[in-house]
This record gives structure tokens, C-alpha cells and sequence, in this order.
């Protein structure tokens, strides 16, 4: 057999249809390498930016038992970011490198996390939603081809489990509780409901990736597959919570075994993915101050390692 | 004051400083040097929350009126607080953060050793499960204070900046106020006069191990543990009481 | 382009009994840096008793071109199995 590229890309494309995983040293088509530095980046920065809107709550968190709760729950999105980043770096970039390219504009995130977190309410509305929807990608990522991609995965899905349930119990409680705490809730759900069936991107028919992208198993599903689990599962959680989720077309579909419901607001998605949502500059500049502030930092732990360095090997010649 | 009264001002004198230091902490999340050394800070954070709630809690079965540690931590006046001053102090960059942490640590791992044979054994119980994160967090922040003291030419004048400034600030943990005396006296709190020596020992070892000058100034600022604050507090409180205030009586 | 903290690989031994597994990598400037990263990020929820931290620029990895001569000559070695060996079915325990 020839080691032409074509043979090369079939045998690749022949281990990936065994179900084979990938390794970072494996020959690999320079669009299979790509095409995961860029996804799996986009997952990191979208981890670490996660990071900000819920941030925006740890000091006013109402309890100290939600305070601990918000906390671990945001260090762990860095613990996400980080393993994330980490399989990134196995392709060959390093994490300065995908920093950098986040800081300039040229890597993208999550778009939801471009929204502003208004109330404490908001905060139960994430873990519900946003975590809920992230739930439901990552758990498919955890078959996707490449191995370490596939192994931060299991490691995430399995931390996650307690985000999920930390935002729906926020919810409740707050459902259970005063007047103007059911208000809250409502209005958070009014606010994030329709950003979060954004999170799975545009419809099928205008999605560019998703043919190479199942060919390759970064996704197992489609965009609208996806975003119907979502709707199918939190309408009656919903419905649990005594909540009303703000579209009026929402309705079983008996023939199809699914709820239908109404148009997203495209034009607002793609607004927002372009850089002019509500908290985009912020977010970023965020990121970049934290980025600049801590260069001095990093370079003192550098310089320091590279003295105790040398000090060990001058103790150890003598 | 009574036993029972003076036992309670005591947890809250144990208790709010590690909270005040773990809100300081906790507006770091997300905006750290690293994201190694951001999941650090939280870490040390959730350690000092988690104490806070073992302390409140107990302090509300002490004083016996059916509250609960939110009430404790989320509904007092800025005055019926009695956190040292240094806590209070911003994050004004990572070697304020650092240097602050460090005389924290230092004196905290102290403390927490010689409350480990209170005659309470409550507090001996607390201090016993805290002690295994603070002697963490005081290898965490000794480390970096040498790290950035003798690190680069701008960490150094950071570091020594930080210190200079923290330095006033540095005395107060360890001067004994009239309830700290009355505890002491009763077995149950613990002896500062002892820990003085050790902490000033220990600060100035690092220190000296960073290269950086221990600071001339003699005079302490002082004031935290009977009630009266820097100007920081107020704005700690707005944050942290927010939801309490806002929305009086409800559970979260 | 700026030098950054190094990549170290993190191995964690879960309970006394069972071996140190890989479980990811981390940057850090020292190895008590590392060790400490470590900690933090891959044992938050009592998944480790004890931590290795090696500098991944140490490790040399077999080159998955030559996975054919690495490993398949193992494959028809069935005699290192147990399984390869006809015992009588009263014989237990062997």
C-alpha cells in the first residue's frame, strides 16, 4: 500500500469508523489537527469566561452554604479550562499561544456567557440551563475520536454532575419560597431560556461544520438534535418549578413524540457571536487585565525556579 | 460580660477573620495570575469558609436565641465585627494578596496550635480539622512571598511595596485584647504573649529567606477586634450582606 | 514570543494498594509549585493518597510509527497465557 495522503487520510478515516481513538502522536490530516485546536480551545476560553458571570455573584451570595457551593462550582470551571487547555497543548500550541489568540479576538467562547448575571436567580438559571445544556454536549463529547479531548470529557462530565444540580436547587427553592423570589426565578428564565438554545449553534441547514465534524465524531449529533433534548428535558422541569417559559408556540407534538417551538432569534445570535451582546467588551477585558496584571507574577516564578535552580547545582558540585 | 457571652464575642472574634479574608479572597475568583494559582486562592478560600461555618454555627448554639450562621455572618452591624485589620485590606496586586496571606497564615497555624488544647472542646475540635488546611496555606503563601521577593527586579519592589504597606497591619493578630486575656485565663482561648515571639520569628525568617527589608515602622494600627475598622469594611459588608438586606427573612 | 511556566504530567496514586495512574499535566515554575498545582486541581475531591509530578519534556514516548514492531510480536505468543494450557476440569484453582 502506498503512503500516498489519501491512503493516509482513509486509514485514518477507516480507524475512526472502528471506533479507534486518536493519540496526540498519531499521524493525523492537518484539518483533523486544526480543526481540534480550534474546538478544543474554544471549549477552554469558553470554561475560564464561564467563569466571569457567575463570578459576579460569590461575594453576594445569600447563604454560606450557596457561597461555598458558587465557589467550588467556579473553581472547577478553571479546573475544566484547564484540563482543556491541556489537551490542546498535546497538538502541538501551548496555552500562551490559545490565551493569546482569545485575548486578541481571534478565538471564540460560548456566546451565553456574553450575557449579564442580573440577580442571584440567575445564578440557579445557569446551573440549570447553561449547565444543563452544556450536559447535554459534553456527554457526547465523551465518545468524540480524539483521546485526550475525549478523556477531559469524562473527567468534566463526572465533576459536573453537582453543577446541574446546585442551579435547579437554587430554583426551587427560590420557587418555594416569597413572592418576589418566584418573580426572580421567572425572570431569569425569561432572560436566559432562549440564549441557552442558542448554545448549540445555528440550524443544521446553515451550520458550515457539521458534516466533517460527525465524519470525524467531534459531534455525534446535530445541532437541532441537540437543542430538541433540551427543550424535550427542561419543559418539565420547568413545569416542576412552577415556572412559564417565555414562548407561546411551546407545544407537545403527539406525531413527532417531541415539543415544538417557536423561531430563535438568529439575528440576535449572530449579533452577539460577533462581538456586540451585552458584556462581550467586558468579558474580554476581564480576562485581558487578569492576563496583564499577573505577566510580572508569572515571570517572578520563572526567575526564581531558574536561581534555585542553579543554587541547587552549585550546592551540588561542592 | 458572662461566660456564655464572652464565649460567643470570641467565635466571632475566631470566625470573622478568616471570613473577611476569605471575601478578600473570593473576589479573586476568576481573575488570578494563573489559572493554577486561581484555583489555589479559591481553594484557600473554601478552606477559610468552611471554618467560618464550623465557628458560627457553634456560636449560635452558644448564644442560644435560634439563629442560624447566616444570621451570624450576614446580619451584624460593621462595629459587632471583630476581624483584624489586615484582612480587610485589598487586593491591590498578587503581593498585596500574597503578603497578607503570609502574615495571616503564619500567625493562623499558631493560633490554631495552641487552640487544639482548649479546655472547649469544640474549638479544640475545630482547630484540630482546620490546622490540616492552614498548614497548607502557610506553605502556599511562605512560598510565594519568596518567589516573588527574590524573583525578578518588579516582583521585588512589589513584594517590598506590599509589605511596607501591609506592615502596619501585621502587629495587630498578635496583640491580646481584654477578651482574648478573659479566655486565656479561662483555658480556653489561646495565649498571644506566647505566640508573639514565634510569629515575629517566623515572619522575619521568611522575610530574611525572600531577601526583602523588614519594614522600619514600629507602630501597629489596631482596632479590629474591639469594633472599629478601616474605611474597607463597610463596602466588604455591602457585598456580602446584599441579599440578606435586600430581601429580609427568606431562605435561599 | 515569552517563555511560560513549563508542562509537568501528574500522576496519582487513588488509594494506598493501587499504583500512580496518569491523570493530566499542569504548568508550574518548580516542582513544589507543581506539586501544589497538583493538589489543587486534580484532588479536589479526595481522588488521591499520593502525587507524582514529572516534567513532561522527560518523558519519551514510543513513536506510534512503529507500533507494529513495538507490540504485535506479543500478539502470537499465546503460550504466555494461562488460557494456552489444557488442565483437566477436577484440577481447581491453578
Amino acid at each position: 500500500m502506498s503512503n500516498s495522503l489519501e491512503n493516509l487520510e482513509q486509514s485514518f478515516q477507516d480507524r475512526i469508523d472502528r471506533g479507534e481513538k486518536i493519540e496526540p502522536k498519531d499521524w493525523m490530516p492537518d484539518r483533523y489537527r486544526k480543526t481540534h485546536i480550534r474546538q478544543i480551545s474554544q471549549h477552554a476560553h469558553s470554561e475560564i469566561v464561564g467563569m466571569l458571570p457567575e463570578g459576579n455573584w460569590i461575594t453576594r451570595a445569600p447563604s454560606l452554604r450557596r457561597k461555598v457551593a458558587l465557589l467550588a462550582k467556579v473553581q472547577d470551571e478553571a479546573g475544566h479550562g484547564l484540563y482543556l487547555y491541556s489537551a490542546t497543548e498535546t497538538l502541538g500550541i501551548t496555552r500562551d499561544e490559545l490565551t493569546e489568540q482569545l485575548l486578541a479576538g481571534k478565538a471564540k467562547y460560548s456566546s451565553i456567557f456574553n450575557y449579564p448575571t442580573l440577580s442571584w436567580a440567575d445564578i440557579g438559571a445557569i446551573g440549570w440551563l447553561v449547565d444543563g445544556a452544556a450536559i447535554i454536549n459534553q456527554v457526547m463529547l465523551t465518545r468524540t475520536s480524539f483521546g485526550p479531548y475525549a478523556r477531559a470529557m469524562v473527567r468534566i462530565c463526572k465533576e459536573e454532575s453537582f453543577h446541574q444540580r446546585q442551579g435547579f436547587e437554587i430554583m426551587l427553592t427560590l420557587c418555594r419560597g416569597t413572592e418576589a423570589q418566584k418573580q426572580m426565578a421567572q425572570y431569569a428564565l425569561d432572560r436566559w431560556w432562549w440564549p441557552c438554545l442558542m448554545m448549540f449553534g445555528p440550524p443544521d441547514a446553515e451550520s458550515t461544520h457539521t458534516e466533517q465534524s460527525m465524519k470525524w465524531k467531534i459531534k455525534l449529533k446535530t445541532n437541532d438534535e441537540l437543542r430538541q433534548q433540551m427543550v424535550d428535558q427542561t419543559v418539565p422541569q420547568a413545569e416542576l418549578l412552577g415556572l412559564t417559559i417565555p414562548d407561546p408556540h411551546l407545544k407537545w407534538n403527539e406525531s413527532r413524540g417531541h415539543y415544538d417551538f417557536g423561531e430563535i432569534d438568529w439575528d440576535e445570535f449572530w449579533r452577539v457571536v460577533k462581538g456586540n451582546g451585552p458584556c462581550n467588551k467586558e468579558r474580554l477585558e476581564a480576562r485581558r487585565k487578569a492576563w496583564e496584571e499577573g505577566a510580572w507574577v508569572r515571570e517572578a516564578a520563572l526567575a526564581y525556579a531558574e536561581k534555585e535552580a542553579e543554587r541547587t547545582a552549585v550546592s551540588a558540585a561542592v | 460580660m458572662n461566660d456564655q457571652q464572652a464565649l460567643y464575642q470570641y467565635l466571632l472574634l475566631l470566625g470573622d477573620s478568616p471570613m473577611i479574608l476569605g471575601h478578600r479572597l473570593s473576589e479573586l475568583c476568576g481573575h488570578g495570575p494563573s489559572l493554577e494559582t486561581d484555583i489555589a486562592l479559591t481553594n484557600i478560600s473554601l478552606d477559610l469558609f468552611g471554618q467560618v461555618r464550623n465557628y458560627f454555627q457553634y456560636a449560635a448554639k452558644v448564644q442560644a436565641e435560634g439563629k442560624s450562621e447566616d444570621d451570624i455572618a450576614f446580619l451584624r452591624l460593621a462595629h459587632e465585627h471583630r476581624n483584624v485589620l489586615l484582612t480587610e485590606q485589598p487586593n491591590t496586586d498578587f503581593a498585596h494578596v500574597i503578603g497578607r496571606q503570609m502574615f495571616f497564615d503564619t500567625f493562623h497555624q499558631l493560633l490554631l496550635e495552641a487552640l487544639r488544647d482548649s479546655k472547649d472542646e469544640q474549638i479544640a475540635a475545630i482547630a484540630h480539622k482546620s490546622l490540616k488546611e492552614v498548614k497548607y496555606h502557610t506553605r502556599f503563601s511562605s512560598e510565594w512571598v519568596k518567589r516573588l521577593g527574590d524573583g525578578t527586579a518588579e516582583s521585588h519592589r512589589r513584594m517590598q511595596d506590599a509589605l511596607d504597606h501591609l506592615w502596619p497591619y501585621a502587629g495587630e493578630l498578635v496583640q491580646e485584647s481584654p477578651l482574648e486575656k478573659q479566655m486565656k485565663q479561662q483555658g480556653i482561648g489561646a495565649d498571644l504573649e506566647q505566640i508573639r515571639p514565634l510569629y515575629w520569628e517566623r515572619v522575619n525568617a521568611i522575610l530574611r529567606e525572600a531577601t526583602l527589608e523588614v519594614p522600619e515602622n514600629s507602630w501597629f494600627q489596631a482596632g479590629g477586634k474591639k469594633g472599629i475598622h478601616t474605611e474597607h469594611l463597610g463596602y466588604i459588608l455591602s457585598d456580602l450582606q446584599y441579599m440578606q438586606r435586600a430581601y429580609p427573612n427568606m431562605s435561599w | 514570543m515569552k517563555k511560560q511556566w513549563p508542562l509537568w504530567e501528574i500522576f496519582i496514586r487513588s488509594k494506598n494498594g493501587l499504583e500512580h495512574r496518569h491523570v493530566g499535566s499542569l504548568h508550574a515554575a518548580d516542582a513544589k509549585m507543581a506539586m501544589e498545582n497538583a493538589r489543587d486541581v486534580y484532588t479536589r475531591r479526595q481522588e488521591g493518597v499520593s502525587i507524582w509530578v514529572v516534567p513532561s519534556k522527560h518523558i519519551t514516548a514510543s513513536n506510534p510509527d512503529e507500533s507494529g514492531e513495538l507490540f504485535e510480536p506479543s500478539m502470537d505468543k499465546a503460550y504466555r497465557h494461562p488460557t494456552f494450557y489444557d488442565l483437566p476440569d477436577e484440577l481447581k484453582h491453578m
